[in-house]
């Protein structure tokens, strides 16, 4: 375990002491931030309009988990598809490149160990990425009464869709030591994971239902939506598992060559 | 007292079709150090890649210390002090904060980190540059921390892969100082081709070329057959004689 947090403490450490982790915060934010003040602008406007019209029962859907809430979560997660591959492109990739990978592999570490750090590291990263969207929902507290646990529910869907991403990334450049290849890499393969269930209405009943399950959006939505299914948890950390057991194996085939 | 800490036997590396080294044979003792010399290209870093377990061979045993590379591989890392050919070092870290991490990873205790810390650091001559980036140091003390590196962890057994390339000769002979001082109670494994090097201070002369051990000897023995330089080409040179008579036939 402490092999884990020394990993984890210096990939922390690497991302703070570069630029990246100030640019991929302040972007995260910038971006969150307009979705924010977009949402709530359009929220506003319906509440007048639907006011103005007394227009009941369209005031009575209007609620701010629905309208404002899922949106900007589902919004959060497009930033993250582009941000997160920056984030761990490097974890593998930048280790062999400047030969520290040989330093690790020739330590008494695991394998394990050092893919559970790396991963440690990241989540931790992007975990302090969206608690700092918190201030959003804490905003709409003081000037409303959203539902807290259909907000908790979605932070937790997007903390977990997040952790599949890191997990993705951190298999992608275990596969390389070019950066960039490890970041469009990872970027094709999480975009694949979100448009993956377009189909779903023309393929097909059995293929349909595969690709819907498939989809990393239609079991993040549920949970936006305020539903917490073992069926939505075992999909994700059934994708992280994978990707950390495809990564274990990357690191564990480099040795040979 | 004598003791077999390093003994490799008959390894054989295929990097694919490619054969790296072939039957590869050679013991080191305590308080010994072993010169692995050979021209580029001969299999010397592929050797030493698999006594430190970065790499498993194809055949062949290698054990350090009574461990095997392969089957006991985390007792062997524990054991081993490795420099490769450039430095495994994250440049954006401080000397100071890198050694600490190599520490953890290497398992000193926290108790005894600080005190392994400022060892490696007086040892090396790294004490005034402790808290500067690594990035911004010279090659020289690059090489340095790359050392400090390999010690931290006080292991009985450390190989260094061409420890004194592209120093200048203060610094070399500085290296080539603090290598003698470190055999005394360890055994040291220095690959390099610089014939010089090998005669001022190893023991022992291994000579690999194209993946094969040509000469294992001490270095007074080899002393009978003539200069360092003579036997080095006698060896290198027989067989690319041999491998251009097969050319032109």
């Amino acid at each position: 375990m402490r092999n884990i947090l020394t990993i984890a403490g210096k990939e922390i450490r690497s991302l703070f002491v570069s630029p990246i982790a100030y640019v991929v915060l302040t972007g995260f934010l910038l971006l969150g931030g307009w979705f924010f003040f977009n949402l709530l602008f359009r929220f506003n406007y319906l509440l007048t309009l639907y006011t103005g019209l007394q227009n009941s029962e369209g005031l009575q859907s209007l609620n701010l988990n629905e309208y404002v809430m899922a949106p900007l979560l589902h919004n959060l997660t497009i930033v993250l598809v582009i941000m997160i591959p920056i984030i761990t492109m490097r974890a593998f990739a930048e280790e062999k490149r400047s030969g520290t990978y040989e330093l690790l592999l020739t330590s008494p570490l695991t394998v394990t160990e050092i893919v559970l750090g790396k991963l440690l590291g990241a989540v931790a990263f992007i975990a302090v990425m969206i608690l700092l969207t918190g201030i959003y929902p804490v905003i709409l507290l003081f000037y409303g009464n959203p539902e807290l646990g259909i907000v908790a529910s979605g932070y937790l869907g997007l903390f977990l869709l997040g952790a599949v991403f890191v997990s993705v990334g951190l298999l992608t450049s275990s596969l390389t030591e070019n950066q960039i290849v490890a970041a469009v890499t990872c970027f094709v393969v999480l975009l694949l994971l979100y448009v993956i269930s377009w189909p779903v209405e023309t393929a097909g009943a059995v293929l349909g239902g595969a690709l819907k399950y498939l989809s990393v959006v239609d079991h993040f939505g549920e949970m936006v939506k305020g539903l917490i299914d073992t069926q939505d948890i075992v999909y994700f950390l059934s994708l992280i598992v994978l990707s950390l057991f495809l990564t274990y194996r990357s690191v564990e085939a480099s040795r040979q060559s | 007292m004598k003791l077999l800490m390093v003994e490799v036997r008959g390894l054989t590396k295929y990097y694919g079709e490619f054969r790296a080294i072939q039957g590869v044979s050679f013991t080191a003792q305590r308080g010994e150090i072993l010169g692995l010399l050979g021209p580029n290209g001969a299999g010397k870093t592929t050797t030493m890649r698999i006594i430190t377990g970065f790499m498993p061979a194809t055949e062949g045993t290698a054990t350090v210390d009574g461990f095997d590379v392969s089957a006991e591989s985390h007792e062997v890392r524990r054991r081993i002090g490795y420099l490769p050919e450039s430095p495994p070092l994250y440049h954006d870290m401080t000397v100071s904060s890198y050694l600490n991490f190599v520490g953890r990873i290497k398992g000193v205790g926290r108790s005894d980190l600080a005190s392994a810390l400022e060892r490696v650091l007086e040892k090396c001559f790294l004490t005034e540059v402790a808290s500067r980036i690594v990035s911004r140091l010279s090659k020289g003390y690059r090489q340095r921390v790359g050392l400090a590196q390999a010690l931290i962890h006080n292991p009985p057994v450390l190989i260094l892969d061409e420890p004194t390339i592209g120093l200048d000769p203060k610094q070399i002979i500085e290296i080539r100082g603090l290598i003698k001082e470190l055999a005394s109670e360890r055994t040291v494994i220095l690959s390099t081709h610089i014939l010089p090097e090998v005669s001022q201070i190893c023991g022992k002369v291994v000579i690999i070329n194209e993946g094969r051990v040509v000469v294992e000897k001490n270095l007074n023995e080899l002393a009978q057959g003539g200069s360092l330089e003579e036997v080095f080409l006698r060896h290198i040179s027989k067989e690319v004689g041999e491998k251009e008579g097969n050319v032109s036939n």
